[in-house]
């Protein structure tokens, strides 16, 4: 069986038939990440051990005709800033070269509880900032439908690996757009839950307020499946909601006739790809023959998105990032003679240009003097934005608008320009800043064979309606 | 386009050196350009009255979800099992085996 066309539950009701086995499943992985990995660099690190493990385990349940949990055997890889205990963990960073985290995410947790097999570590942007993967001191990622093209960022190798069908499903996460934007970059199904929705113990931290752990897939189904395992309060992250899960697999399949449908206007104006524009039509005529209600919204302060974010999200960071000083963990300058010394010289070393840039940035707008003109107004803005979202949904109830500008840019096209590389988040910033819900869906591509994504943007707390309208724009392309 | 902000190499140093950062001469200028260019785009948010605006840090906060008035969305206070020192040690690049974390030393002449 070509390892494209399995889903989540075409791999675990083929194990549970007897018709393979879990260690079938994660050696067909392996092999195809070996054979064609090298090209894409999507993988920094193969957990084989830990892998091969838990298909034994589940080939036992299955030997005995014990009921498999929802994600048996199932091909999974992990973002590289998440925790595995004794996996390697760099975030795509120098300054955590070689070193293993003593414990699980709770997010990795949850999946292998469910039957997961955890085949590695994924690459990314270094400590998650930057939009093309071109930040990880481990070598860019390329897009596997496009090998001149960036896979996008940070979650480039969560993206890039599911969309080369060298895993059924990913982790990865999104800060200011970084599951969104590699989705559709890729042509594959990106989430973004509700701030608070999913744990972040575990999660290597970028920006405390903004960060989120969410699930890539090949389609919506396994997108709500996996969200289903991650989703809940966990008491070892004090930012995660005690509000109740809803069932996002039965909501699915409810029609959607009747759901009313925001085209918020500040994103689709100058400056949008006109071959993306033409998709994301096509999609809301779609809806409109699926009898939904769609109608244009307003969220008047989107142009201020891209700046709060930049102020609120590096100044998180600057602050995140301190830990990184060569004392407990990772890389130490050996050279220094003092304590501040070794401080500095371990983190130019060990910092990209682009994390340099950022804590920099950050630092400045909390210093004295500056704290209030940047950081308080940052995050006043951020006040504004959101009450945006909370006007809008009390006139629909899910919000349609692009990911992206422009289709997946080719290597090196946005390195020398880094505000040029920060506009290319312009539609998932807000949402971002917001904390509400999103997902990236593939509507089509353009025609030179680019995927295009359409993102839909849900109520806090409202997957489930967000998942629907998700699984009717799916169908809809078949 | 937007506006630059006149950020200075003098600017630079005294952010580097907040943040322990120790950037070459041949960063320096390149750092200075980009955020200059970064900063000059950020004064945009200036254009807004935020008069009575209250700032927000967590999404919680304006969603009146999680409010630690009486403590009630934290853990109970009680010992759990945490990571395993010797496991934590272990990732340390200079410690003494047991409990401490080995540095250069701090006061310098």
């Amino acid at each position: 069986m070509e390892s494209g066309s399995f889903t989540i539950e075409s791999v675990r009701s083929a194990i549970a038939a007897g018709e393979t086995t879990a260690t079938a499943m994660a050696e067909l992985h392996y092999g195809h990440i070996e054979a064609k990995d090298s090209q894409i660099n999507s993988f920094l690190a193969l957990s084989r051990e830990r892998a091969l493990s838990q298909a034994e385990k589940i080939d036992a349940m299955a030997a005995k005709g014990e009921v498999l949990p929802v994600l048996a055997g199932v091909p999974v890889g992990i973002k590289d800033v998440l925790t595995m205990q004794g996996a390697p963990a760099t975030a795509g960073s120098l300054i955590l070269k070689g070193y293993r985290p003593p414990y699980d995410a709770t997010t990795v947790t949850k999946l292998e509880a469910a039957g997961a097999v955890l085949l590695g570590k994924l690459n990314c942007d270094e400590f998650a900032m930057g939009s093309s993967n071109e930040n990880s001191a481990y070598g860019h990622v390329l897009n596997p439908k496009a090998l001149d093209r960036v896979p996008g960022g940070s979650s480039g190798g969560s993206a890039a690996a599911v969309a080369a069908k060298f895993a059924v499903a990913t982790l990865g996460t999104d800060t200011g757009g970084s599951i969104r934007q590699p989705a559709a970059f890729c042509g594959v199904v990106g989430v973004l839950p509700t701030y608070g929705r999913v744990s972040r113990y575990g999660l290597i931290a970028f920006a405390s307020s903004l960060d989120r752990v969410g699930p890539f897939t090949r389609n919506v189904k396994d997108a709500a499946t996996v969200l289903q395992v991650l989703a809940g309060q966990d008491h070892m992250d004090a930012t995660s909601s005690d509000r109740p899960v809803d069932d996002y697999v039965s909501a699915l399949n409810r029609p959607v006739e009747g759901l009313r449908i925001g085209v918020p206007e500040e994103y689709f104006g100058e400056g949008l790809d006109p071959e993306i524009r033409g998709a994301i039509e096509t999609v809301l005529d779609g809806l409109k023959a699926a009898k939904c209600v769609v109608k244009p919204v307003s969220l008047p302060h989107t142009k201020y998105a891209i700046p709060t974010y930049y102020v609120i999200a590096t100044a998180e960071a600057s602050s995140n990032l301190s830990r990184f000083d060569g004392v407990r963990f990772g890389l130490r300058d050996a050279e220094a003679k003092t304590l501040s010394e070794m401080y500095r010289r371990t983190r130019d070393a060990g910092f990209g240009a682009e994390v340099k840039r950022r804590i920099l940035l950050g630092t400045y707008s909390l210093s004295a003097g500056y704290y209030d003109a940047y950081y308080k107004k940052a995050q006043q803005v951020r006040t504004l934005l959101t009450r945006d979202f909370l006007a809008a949904f009390n006139e629909v109830d899910v919000l349609v608008a692009p990911v992206t500008p422009t289709p997946a840019f080719k290597l090196g096209e946005k390195t020398d320009d880094p505000l040029q590389m920060y506009l290319e988040d312009i539609y998932s910033v807000a949402a971002s800043l917001a904390g509400v819900c999103g997902i990236s869906v593939p509507c089509g591509e353009t025609k030179g064979g680019l995927p295009i994504g359409v993102q839909l943007i849900g109520k806090h707390f409202d997957e489930a309606t967000m998942l629907r309208v998700a699984q009717a724009v799916e169908c809809q392309q078949q | 386009m937007s506006e630059q902000a006149n950020v200075t190499i003098g600017d630079v140093r005294r952010v580097a050196e907040l943040a322990n950062l120790e950037l070459t001469p041949e960063e320096e200028p390149r750092m200075q350009r980009d955020l200059s260019a970064i900063l000059g785009h950020i004064s945009q948010l200036n254009e807004l009255d935020t008069e009575n605006i209250p700032p927000m840090a967590q999404v919680g906060e304006i969603l009146g979800g999680i409010v630690l008035e009486n403590g009630e969305t934290l853990r109970a206070d009680v010992v759990r099992p945490s990571v395993d020192r010797a496991a934590v040690m272990a990732s340390a690049p200079e410690s003494d085996g047991r409990f401490f974390f080995k540095v250069p030393k701090v006061i310098e002449r």
